[in-house]
């Protein structure tokens, strides 16, 4: 493929322009002299890290315009390194700059292929040792090492499955049972319907059986957040509205969408938001998404009070907390 | 001969005599390297890993990759006492209880910042140049694996310290495994020894962030520098420079120096963002528990645009024969990321496939010399920079007083409608300032000087253009445009119609060029002054 149009002559390298220093034995002793400052400066920059390394107290606080009061003794060790380091690079370029030569020189460069004959040469050499193996000849030993090869991955692979235990069931389950009793987080203590005024909400987890620690994986799981707004402002079916009890309803505090804690609630609009990506909830409608990318409502949690007057579960989460799996049962 | 040239001679005969590369090292030494400033982005890249590499080796000697439960007791008031992880304590041992803690602590994370964005502009130089043409497609593949494995380092370093935005990090990362089809609960469940959180995932990605990812960079960009050198610089275009030559600078003194300077200026200039500009305090934050977060999570930048596409996802999920798709996840999540990720790797070769061209080039493009290519490279920055304002808008909200819904769905019509306009638009500009061009190499610069003629009008002076910038404007190639061969000299169909077809169509919406003047359009204008 031809170029269509021819180019216009390559008037070729413009001509080198010298530079102060070149031709002017002052400017090149104060180049000298200024390259030398450079370097005295990062020298500078390590006396002052050490000193601040030894003599800043690591409790002084200075204040500075702009950045607010800052540890001093992080500051100058800080600064300290930045001069020392910047300034030798500084001096480099300077004195290459000014003093190295300017001159620009000319390589040649070759075509990146080898030669027509080195080409063919290796080719030919390839296909002659490959030839020499001989495995288009005996296909059962082409075919035997397929297998081996092939199966050979499979050792390590298998030998990962020991990095956790299978899912099981447990993506669906949480430590809510029927007659569980919901305690505050933090402080673990039980709840009466008269502890929640209307427009509160109240970050809760399942009572534990004593003994029993709670740990990151069961709060992952098991967050709940009550909330009580006038119970006529519910919009609910007959059987989501008799989860609730006297206007408090509790849902899933792990986000439908991938495991946020939904923890903003807007007591004017009744609404939950999830500021991780903005899914917006209402809890009049049973926590329907009516914003942002979650595609399920929070799970709502059946409450009640028992016998001594505290909240409890009435029943399990009817179905699975937080993000979605490919096994959810999403019906 | 002075005792400094007659050691240097001995040095270099001590090492040629046992390893005979004598020869080799005198062509280094003197091998040739163009200069210009866009060239030293990719230097900038290496020096941030060297940096990340001895401020990481530094926070290592500290730091406890552990989730088992410590009481803090350090020096920080606010939090003492808390329960929490051992990674979290010790990142904050490190920032109070180690003299320069926090200062290597600062600079490893500006360092990450800086590392992925020098990534980033190194390769849009590369792209809207054409560097990445034959034959040096593999160094623009690898240097895609680096940009996506970079993405990742950064992301898992950004996890390790166990606070509680780094936590949530890994909570929507968990959310993104647990969404594969068939095979994501049992993922999740490998990968965190659990349910989450779990207690392994930290000691498990801290030997994947400085170990195993690490070793993959060192691999990867030997390699990619291996071949810069082996095939050598390309050049921007002018006088002198032809796709035969290069022309530049020694290796040895000039280029050592500046190179070597510009090492020590890139770190100055992290130390001093290290000294000045606070970044993760994560101290504020607090340990990570799965029931609480911080409002206006954000993840660093070059995570930011995955976020905003995950944001302004539609809340798509199915339930087909009793599985659960979460489109809303996986789109935004992983295929479009794919589809980026996998045409950006394979542009070298849809673009050659597109045009024909299949010859080496070594000479750099003017970005507007190749206005598709420069449009397609537009639209993909308009893409990305939508999906990352998205990322950040609560922040963009609480700022400038907009609803986070007017931001959803500017950026959700945005992510659509303005990229392809940006197209339009770049190609539109790139055509003209190729007008422009030829105006310049015909007519000449306007003075602005006016003169009046004989008869009373004025008009004003050109002057025309050395030779050398009008070789410059007018040194590319413009190739003819694909000919559609649908059937050959006796009739037969050509078998691959079709696609010969789609190709000859982008071949001439790539090949589209104002002409540039001729020797003899040029020659005719100056008979004519
Ligand atoms: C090449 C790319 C790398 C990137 C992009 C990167 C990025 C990060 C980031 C963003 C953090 C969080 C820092 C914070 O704000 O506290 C981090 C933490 C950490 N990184 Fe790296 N890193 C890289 C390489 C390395 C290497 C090579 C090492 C060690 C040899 C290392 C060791 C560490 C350690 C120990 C931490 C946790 C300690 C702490 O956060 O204070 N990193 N990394
Ligand atoms: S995790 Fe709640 S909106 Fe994404």
């Amino acid at each position: 493929m031809s170029n269509e149009i021819a180019p216009l002559t390559d008037p070729g390298l413009p001509e080198h322009i010298h530079r102060k220093a070149d031709v002017d034995p002052r400017a090149a002793k104060r180049a000298e002299r200024q390259v030398g400052i450079l370097f005295l400066l990062s020298v500078f920059g390590t006396l002052l890290f050490i000193y601040a390394y030894v003599g800043i107290d690591e409790s002084i606080f200075i204040f500075l315009p702009i950045m607010g009061t800052t540890n001093a003794h992080q500051l100058f060790l800080g600064l300290g390194l930045a001069m020392s380091l910047f300034f030798i690079g500084m001096a480099a370029v300077h004195w290459a700059k000014t003093l190295m030569p300017d001159h620009e020189v000319i390589d040649h460069r070759k075509e990146q292929r080898s030669k027509d004959e080195d080409r063919s040469a290796f080719v030919a050499t390839v296909k002659e040792r490959a030839g020499e193996a001989g495995l288009g000849r005996r296909p059962f030993i082409k075919r035997t090492m397929g297998l081996a090869l092939g199966l050979v991955g499979l050792s390590p692979i298998l030998l990962l499955r020991d990095l956790g235990p299978l899912p099981e069931n447990e993506l669906n389950e949480t430590n809510w049972k029927a007659g569980t009793r919901l305690v505050t987080d933090p402080g673990d203590r039980p709840l009466k319907p008269s502890d929640l005024e209307v427009g509160g909400v109240a970050q809760v987890q399942p009572e534990f059986p004593p003994g029993k620690e709670r740990h990151l994986d069961d709060i992952a799981k098991d967050s709940v957040l009550l909330i009580r707004i006038r119970p006529e402002e519910f919009n609910l079916d007959p059987e989501r509205l008799s989860w609730t009890y006297e206007g408090i309803i509790a849902f899933s505090k792990i986000c439908s969408h991938m495991g946020c804690a939904v923890a903003l609630y807007e007591q004017t609009t009744k609404h939950l938001l999830c500021p991780c990506h903005q899914s917006t909830f209402d809890v009049t409608r049973a926590a329907k998404v009516i914003f942002g990318p979650a595609a399920r409502a929070l799970p709502q949690l059946a409450i009640t009070v028992d016998s001594e007057g505290y909240i409890v579960a009435k029943a399990p989460f009817n179905e699975a907390v937080g993000p979605s799996f490919w096994e959810r049962d999403s019906k | 001969m002075s005792a400094r040239e007659r050691v240097a001679g001995q040095v270099a005969n001590y090492v040629d005599e046992r390893t005979g590369s004598a020869k080799w090292l005198k062509k280094t030494l003197t091998k040739v390297f163009p200069d210009h400033w866009s060239f030293m982005l990719g230097e900038i890249v290496l020096y941030s890993f060297i940096i990340l590499l001895l401020s990481g080796t530094f926070l290592t000697f500290w730091f406890d990759p552990s989730m088992r439960e410590v009481e803090y007791e350090g020096s920080y008031e606010p939090l003492s006492g808390l329960k929490m992880s051992a990674a979290y304590a010790s990142t904050l041992h490190i920032s109070f209880d180690v003299r320069g803690g926090l200062l290597m602590r600062q600079i490893h994370h500006w360092a990450a910042l800086i590392f992925m964005a020098a990534m980033v502009a190194h390769l849009m130089r590369v792209f809207f140049t054409g560097a990445f043409r034959k034959p040096r497609e593999f160094n623009w593949i690898i240097g895609v694996g680096l940009l996506t494995l970079g993405i990742v380092e950064g992301f898992l370093g950004y996890s390790l310290p166990d606070d509680l935005l780094s936590g949530t990090g890994i909570r929507i990362a968990e959310a993104i495994i647990q969404a594969l089809p068939v095979v994501g609960s049992y993922l999740a469940y490998f990968i965190f020894g659990g349910a989450f959180p779990g207690e392994m995932f930290i000691q498990r990605i801290y030997v994947v962030h400085i170990l195993l990812i690490p070793g993959i960079f060192l691999a990867l960009i030997t390699a990619h520098l291996m071949l810069v050198w082996y095939q050598k610089h390309t050049q921007y275009p002018g006088p002198g420079r032809t796709e035969k030559n290069v022309v530049g600078y020694p290796l040895m003194p000039v280029y050592m120096a500046k190179a070597g300077g510009f090492f020590f200026i890139v770190f100055g200039v992290t130390a001093f963002l290290g000294a000045f500009a606070s970044i993760n305090p994560l101290w504020l934050y607090g340990p990570y528990t799965p029931g609480q977060i911080s409002a206006g999570s954000q993840p660093d930048w070059y995570m930011g645009w995955l976020d905003g596409l995950v944001r302004m996802a539609p809340p798509l999920e199915t339930y087909w024969f009793g599985y659960t798709i979460s489109w809303n996840i996986l789109i935004p999540g992983l295929i479009i990321p794919g589809i980026i990720f996998t045409g950006m790797a394979l542009y070298p070769f849809i673009e050659s496939w597109m045009t024909g061209d299949k010859r080496e080039h070594h000479l750099l493009d003017r970005p507007r010399n190749a206005p598709n290519r420069t449009a397609l490279g537009a639209m993909s920055i308009t893409f990305m920079l939508v999906a990352l304002i998205n990322g950040g808008n609560d922040l963009i909200a609480t700022h400038f007083d907009l609803s986070i819904n007017q931001i959803m769905w500017f950026t959700r019509i945005g992510i659509i409608v303005l990229p392809p306009l940006v197209f339009v638009i770049t190609k539109r500009i790139c055509l003209s300032l190729q007008r422009a061009d030829r105006e310049l190499v015909l007519h000449g610069r306007e003075t602005g000087r006016l003169v009046m003629l004989p008869h009373g009008e004025f008009i004003e002076v050109h002057e025309p253009l050395s030779p050398q910038r009008a070789y410059l404007l007018t040194q590319h190639e413009q190739l003819p445009a694909l000919e559609p061969v649908a059937a050959d000299a006796n009739g037969v169909r050509n078998p691959k119609g079709a696609k010969a077809k789609i190709q000859a169509r982008l071949s001439r919406a790539n090949q589209e060029q104002i002409a540039k003047p001729t020797p003899k359009e040029v020659l005719e204008i100056e008979d004519h002054h």
